[in-house]
């Protein structure tokens, strides 16, 4: 075999600690090594060029490029290697850059190092097989997991492209945060004017299948032919039959049900549809606030519902759906401010959220539109907003930004003026963090054209006084104290991920961070992509983002589901197990361990082997270490490849 | 820094592809400095680690072993890590009747995102080889301390084929 080696100085992010020269003159002496060179940028034009022109001129029968992570141009080179003629699994890789240069300064210990990598590298190589891989049919229907304004706008920008989709939303209908808030930064204009019609394309569009009130209980299967099971939550009202009369919510005796549209600023019935542009506009029994179950009797609902939709008897169903790729758009929950006790600890009635706020500012909201305290219903004359409540906070575990805040506080104090001219709104903040197209004038007329005072600096306590508020805190560009008598304090609110989005990251086999947000596959350059293949992001699941950059991702992933359709067919990945059959005694050990069902016992010539069906298996390798005989091996990473690299390393 | 400042020693890691290179990656990125003893051995999963490999390492006079893969739950095989995390303890309990230090290896999780988690694993387990310093086999067999670059011709021509 003849091997070429590449040494990529990366500019200088390699050879800047890395003596690229002496490591490809070391590479020299590795076994089988006929070619060794070192590269400005292997990844670019001229670098995969001159990979091609060795491969040619030298004969090369497999080649080693010691670059970046493997993450993140292994298939730039595997492609490459495939245009100089070789199978592309005669490609490796040795991480040079985020393995040494980019971690360790002394440059003789990482010259040392990354001619070891080589040497790995080059003992794989040395065992590789070509590998062809086999190509699949492609299930060509999407599932869109959460009904905000992301998943909406991936599912109708899908559907819109002749895919047939699945959306699940968990609660009884979708819009997510956008369907609460009144009026939308930086243009002002009505928040469910724009996302309603969305929302109702949703519910009349051919190709989308909406369950709501539902949630993904299980996801099996592989890019291309997922198979979901979904949970349809008992909502006890049976949704062929209601209308969405709201003849029930009328007569409902138990008004004292959590009204999460409204974020408990008021009650609910027990039977509920949570707002009016509904989509399903179908009512849901809370059985935690329902008299037919908490005491057995009841039924009022039952009687007077026109349709005869109610059904206390209902239970939860479980329904499976085929798919071939999913979009995660859970989106994100609001913090909880009840951990900041400085600001009352969620005890003092008008100290409330930022989203509880919106809710009293539209026009179908608990008040009406007018802006009353909670604790009174009187009208605010000053209103003092905080920013940074559970965002940029280290003590809280929130220590990141949430984006948006600064934005829609801003929006809010205009809003005041707009329902309270006689007013005056305060405005504590960090910085001002306004990047996006008008955004940062958006700021300034809060300031300028509706008179709110920006403070900046943190509060350190608010105390109730007299009915109002006291809130103290410092003006650290004055550098002095201030103290404001509110009438009502607004909590910019941080955002945090989506309950249960690591559960849920979980079923889909895609990471997340230490914060529950779901990991992209490349901050810059995948960002819609997760690792999994399949399975893409939209929204605020990813990390807190505004409705245009939700809205880009939703449509981004939509054209990525695209892509992946727009093929005939899939093609499997090879580097999946095998069966050598002459050493199988068919004992099944490898059967029952495969976390995907991805082996089988067959009967070959009247003995008992096991096979491996390979469009299912995952290449995982767990089978080859459980085999008791060695007769199972995973393509790419055999026994002997591993053990050829254990023993490079060992050699010195 | 203690670890840096003496002599290198040789670590060999087993990391799965998905989260703990991942995590190296990302503590590369974020420029975590870290002992440079460590080589990584990249496998699909933990799941793929038999505990030979471990063995094999040790016995061929790696001073250390580093095994990392997911977080329990956080598997991009779904289950892989738990069969790793089984067979390395068992394997664990069985090094001091094959007359290894158990000290000498270790199981970690370090997800993707974890940058800095890797560079605190790293770093402790190369300081805890260097305490316990060269593995005895080594010296038993009358290993020399030779990388691949003291065997290298100075200066010359590289490139040529
Ligand atoms: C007070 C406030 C004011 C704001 N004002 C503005 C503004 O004026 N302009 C602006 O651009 N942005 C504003 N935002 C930001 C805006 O709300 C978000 O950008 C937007 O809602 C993100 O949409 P999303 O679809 O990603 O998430 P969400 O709106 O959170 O939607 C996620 C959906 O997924 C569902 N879901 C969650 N988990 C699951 C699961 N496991 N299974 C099924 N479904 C699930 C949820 O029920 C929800 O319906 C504001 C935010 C707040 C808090
Ligand atoms: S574990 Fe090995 S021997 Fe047993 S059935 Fe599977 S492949 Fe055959
Ligand atoms: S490598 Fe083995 S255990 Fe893993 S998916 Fe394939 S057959 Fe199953």
């Amino acid at each position: 075999m003849k091997i070429g080696v590449f040494v990529c100085h990366c500019g200088s992010n390699i050879e800047g600690t890395v003596d690229t020269a002496a490591v490809a003159r070391a590479s020299m002496l590795f076994p089988e090594v006929s070619h060794a060179e070192d590269v400005m940028y292997s990844c670019s034009e001229p670098g995969q060029e001159a990979i091609i022109d060795a491969v040619r001129t030298h004969g090369l029968d497999g080649v080693v490029v010691a670059s970046c992570t493997p993450r993140m141009h292994e298939p730039t080179f595997r492609r490459a290697v495939e245009r100089a003629g070789l199978n592309r699994y005669m490609l490796e890789m040795a991480n040079i850059r985020e393995h040494v240069s980019w971690i360790g300064k002394d440059r003789t210990a990482n010259t040392n190092k990354a001619a070891d990598l080589v040497r790995i590298a080059v003992e794989k190589l040395r065992r590789n097989r070509p590998l062809t891989p086999k190509s699949f049919d492609i299930t060509r229907r999407v599932l869109v997991i959460g009904g905000g304004v992301a998943g909406i706008q991936a599912a109708l920008d899908c559907a819109d492209g002749g895919m047939e989709v699945v959306l699940v939303e968990r609660t009884s209908s979708i819009g997510g945060k956008m369907a609460k808030l009144d009026k939308t930064f930086p243009t002002v204009d009505c928040s469910s004017c724009i996302l309603g019609p969305k929302m109702v394309d949703v519910a009349q569009h051919p190709n989308i299948t909406l369950y709501a009130y539902a949630e993904v209980e299980e996801v099996a299967g592989y890019v291309g032919n997922f198979n979901v099971k979904i949970r349809k939550k008992a909502s006890y009202v049976d949704w062929v039959k209601c209308t969405g009369c709201g003849a029930c919510m009328e007569k409902c005796p138990s008004k004292k049900s959590l009204d999460r549209f409204n974020e408990s600023l008021g009650g609910a019935p027990a039977i509920n549809i949570p707002f009016p542009q509904a989509i399903p506009k179908k009512a849901v029994i809370d059985a935690g606030y329902c008299r037919q179950f908490i005491k057995g009797k009841c039924g009022v609902c039952a009687k007077i519902c026109p349709t005869g939709a109610i059904d206390y008897k209902m239970q939860d169903e479980v329904v499976e759906e085929k798919v071939g790729a999913i979009v995660a758009a859970t989106g994100f929950d609001l913090f909880d401010h009840s951990k900041y006790g400085e600001y009352g600890g969620g005890r003092y009635p008008d100290v409330i959220t930022a989203l509880q706020y919106e809710r009293l500012l539209s026009a179908s909201g608990p008040t009406g539109g007018h802006v009353k305290r909670p604790s009174d219903g009187k009208e605010p004359k000053t209103v003092v907003f905080i920013q940074c409540v559970g965002s940029r906070d280290k003590s809280v575990d929130r220590p990141y930004c949430s984006g948006f805040c600064c934005m829609y506080t801003a929006k809010q104090a205009i809003l005041t003026k707009d329902h309270i001219p006689d007013s005056q709104s305060y405005v504590f903040y960090m910085d001002i963090r306004a990047p996006g197209k008008m955004y940062d004038e958006f700021t300034r007329r809060a300031m300028e054209e509706y008179g709110a005072r920006y403070v900046r600096g943190r509060v350190s306590m608010i105390v109730p006084q007299n009915g109002k508020y006291l809130v103290r805190g410092a003006d650290t560009l004055m550098g002095s104290q201030l103290e404001v008598e509110a009438d009502l304090v607004v909590l910019a609110v941080g955002a945090e991920a989506a309950v249960g989005s690591p559960q849920l990251a979980e079923k889909l086999r895609i990471s997340y961070d230490k914060y529950g947000y779901f990991m992209e596959s490349h901050p810059k350059l995948r960002p819609v992509e997760t690792n999994t293949a399949g399975v893409y992001l939209a929204g605020c699941a990813q990390g807190p983002k505004d409705i245009p950059s939700s809205v880009a991702q939703g449509s981004a992933s939509a054209a990525k589901v695209l892509g992946l359709f727009s093929k005939q067919k899939l093609e499997s990945d090879p580097q999946i197990s095998q069966v050598n059959l002459q050493r199988c005694v068919g004992c099944g050990k490898c059967e029952t361990t495969c976390p995907f069902g991805a082996i089988h016992m067959i009967d070959f010539r009247g003995q008992e082997k096991a096979e491996v069906i390979e469009t299912v298996c995952q290449g995982c390798g767990i089978c080859a270490v459980t085999c008791p005989q060695g007769a199972i091996q995973l393509e790419h990473f055999t026994d002997n490849q591993i053990l050829a690299e254990v023993e490079a390393l060992c050699q010195f | 820094m203690p670890v840096l400042a003496g002599r290198e020693l040789r670590i060999v890691g087993f990391l799965c592809n998905w989260c703990s290179y991942g995590g190296a990656d990302t503590a590369g990125v974020g420029r975590f400095t870290q002992p440079t003893d460590l080589r990584i051995i990249r496998v699909p999963c933990s799941g793929r680690i038999d505990p030979l490999f471990v063995v094999k390492a040790l016995l061929g006079g790696a001073d250390g072993v580093l095994v990392s893969g997911c977080h329990p739950r956080d598997c991009h095989y779904a289950s892989g890590n738990f069969y790793a995390r089984r067979r390395l303890e068992v394997l664990k309990g069985m090094l001091p009747i094959l007359g290894l230090e158990p000290g000498r290896f270790e199981y970690t999780w370090v997800s993707a995102s974890e940058g800095q988690r890797w560079q605190h694993v790293v770093t402790s387990f190369t300081e805890q080889i260097h305490t316990l310093g060269p593995s005895p086999i080594k010296t038993a067999f009358g290993l020399g301390m030779t990388t691949a670059m003291s065997a290298m011709p100075e200066g010359g021509k590289h490139a040529a084929a």
